[in-house]
């Protein structure tokens, strides 16, 4: 039977082929971003080529875990199961220092104290015992 | 090939409901297609053309079935609520290649009486990006807020410049009366309206309505013989706007590519329009909007709305009948901007019509500024 305590506190992210080496990293609390050889071209979010030239030759790389804060909204109003009781909580775009930007949280610190071009770092959170998604909270 | 002036729109009507709960969505289209066939002095066996969005997958085939209908020339492109700019300039195309001669836009929604949360009711479409943006709790609103969080960083725009256009807007509800909300309010008002996602208030956001509208389009020719004066396609342009594999501007629209190119291919430029319809899903959608049009400068478009410039009367009145902030907004009002431009370039309006009205400009935005939305610019023009 389905144990209360165990039921996602979050929407999990669907898995594709294109996308598992990514969660995989994640799981392991590791963050990767592409970079396509050919090119040069560091990309996010994360597929089977390069978007800039099709490329399949492409590598991940390794991120620093640190960015800043591109923008944010402190949602206080959202129905949908997963994060009504959350609210009020904060969804961003942070610019990884590898040039990249990409949509999380930011966690770990009063929403009102949230600014553009803040420092933060990754932090994961489980989501499921095989899924993690990156989150971010002030650099430390 | 050019469409300019090949394709005219006929026909037009907006459903006067904004809450709709005894009628279904298909009634509401039904009654919209033959308002605007009325409008036209056509029937509905004169109509060989269908274009719709808003229905299932294969929902425009059910749509042609419920009317009876079997069109030479289907389109039910779903690029959000710009979809229906879009048939429109398909439609002309459409018409000029000779596929179809008299083409029917329809569109219908119970979205309120539905109690469909799309604004903050968060839900999944299913697509690549969608496993790294669901598990963050994005929202309509919250999308949108994240555009607006930027432009005000980045250019000092204040909540007091972007209210300025709810205002404006509300005004010109107030001479609509089908307009759903119609009380007149002010720059405080809206300020101190409860925050939905910051930085956008409640009054800072587009309603969610029932209703649905129509429009009749056909050859230029064709269009002359019929029973109102003809408006006509000048010309028309579409273009995405996404996440650009990390590094998009996120005060950018679509609105920037699709603007100036239908400008181009018509010929014209920014003085010359006498109003403009403007997606108004946010306050901050008509400020990005313009100045991705190219109206003011990017990161003016805050000063630009103030002194009355975009209200009846002023430079550029936009949204003259209430807008999806005050009048009307069943989850896509594209088939709305159309609409108005055209009972503007009638010269239809009454109260609130526009002084010797020549040349309009209608863009819709589809989807959200911050993840990935469509743009659909038109000229039209008399």
């Amino acid at each position: 039977m389905a144990d209360e305590k165990k039921k996602p506190n979050r929407p999990v992210p669907r898995v594709d082929e294109e996308s598992r080496p990514f969660w995989e990293a994640c799981a392991r609390h590791e963050l990767y971003v592409q970079k396509c050889l050919p090119c040069g071209t560091v990309f996010y979010y994360p597929r089977a080529f390069c978007p800039e030239d099709l490329s399949q030759d492409f590598e991940w790389l390794r991120c620093s875990g640190k960015g800043t804060v591109y923008t944010f909204t402190i949602t206080r109003q959202n129905q949908s199961s997963g994060f009504r009781n959350k609210v009020p909580y904060v969804m961003a775009y942070v610019e990884l220092e590898e040039g990249v930007r990409l949509l999380t949280n930011i966690v770990g610190c009063d929403p009102e104290s949230v600014t553009i071009g803040m420092p933060v770092e990754v932090t994961f959170e489980d989501v499921t015992p095989d899924v993690s998604v990156p989150l971010f909270k002030p650099a430390s | 090939m050019s469409i300019s002036r090949k394709a005219a729109l006929a026909g037009v009507y907006e459903h006067p409901l904004r809450w709709a709960p005894h009628k279904t969505q298909y009634q509401i289209m039904a009654e919209s297609a033959r308002g605007a066939l009325d409008d036209a002095g056509l029937g509905i066996k004169d109509v060989n053309g269908l274009f719709t969005s808003g229905v299932g997958g294969m929902g425009i085939i059910a749509l042609a079935e419920h009317l009876n209908l079997n069109p030479d020339f289907l389109d039910s492109n779903s690029i959000g609520g710009s979809s229906f700019v879009s048939h429109t300039a398909h439609a002309a195309a459409a018409i000029a290649a000779g596929y179809c001669d008299v083409a029917m836009i329809l569109y219908g929604s119970k979205w309120s009486s539905d109690r469909f949360a799309i604004g903050t009711g968060g839900g999944g479409s299913g697509d690549p990006p969608e496993q790294f943006e669901g598990c963050y709790g994005p929202t309509t609103v919250g999308d949108y807020a994240l555009a607006a969080q930027r432009h005000m960083y980045e250019f000092g725009t204040t909540s007091e410049q972007l209210a300025e256009i709810a205002v404006t807007t509300r005004k010109h509800a107030s001479l609509n009366l089908h307009a759903k909300f119609r009380d007149l309010i002010s720059v405080d008002d809206v300020l101190a309206s409860r925050e939905v996602s910051s930085p956008l208030h409640l009054l800072d956001c587009c309603m969610i309505s029932d209703g649905g509208g129509a429009l009749v389009v056909t050859s230029a020719e064709r269009a002359r013989d019929l029973r109102k004066k003809p408006v006509y396609l000048l010309s028309a342009a579409e273009s995405c706007a996404h996440t650009s594999a990390g590094v998009r501007d996120i005060t950018d629209a679509a609105a920037k590519q699709s603007g100036p190119k239908a400008m181009a291919r018509a010929g014209v430029s920014h003085s010359d329009f006498d109003m403009a319809m403007i997606y108004d899903s946010f306050t901050i959608t008509v400020c990005i909007t313009l100045e991705s049009l190219g109206f003011c400068q990017k990161g003016e478009g805050g000063s630009y709305v103030q002194n009355g410039r975009i209200g009846l009367g002023g430079e550029l009145p936009i949204n003259t009948d209430g807008g999806g902030l005050s009048s009307n907004h069943p989850g896509m009002r594209g088939i709305f901007l159309v609409i108005e431009a055209v009972k503007q370039l009638r010269g239809e309006c009454g109260e609130r019509q526009v002084k010797d009205c020549e040349l309009a400009f209608c863009h819709g935005t589809g989807g959200t500024l911050g993840l990935r939305h469509s743009g659909a610019s038109l000229v039209l023009g008399v």
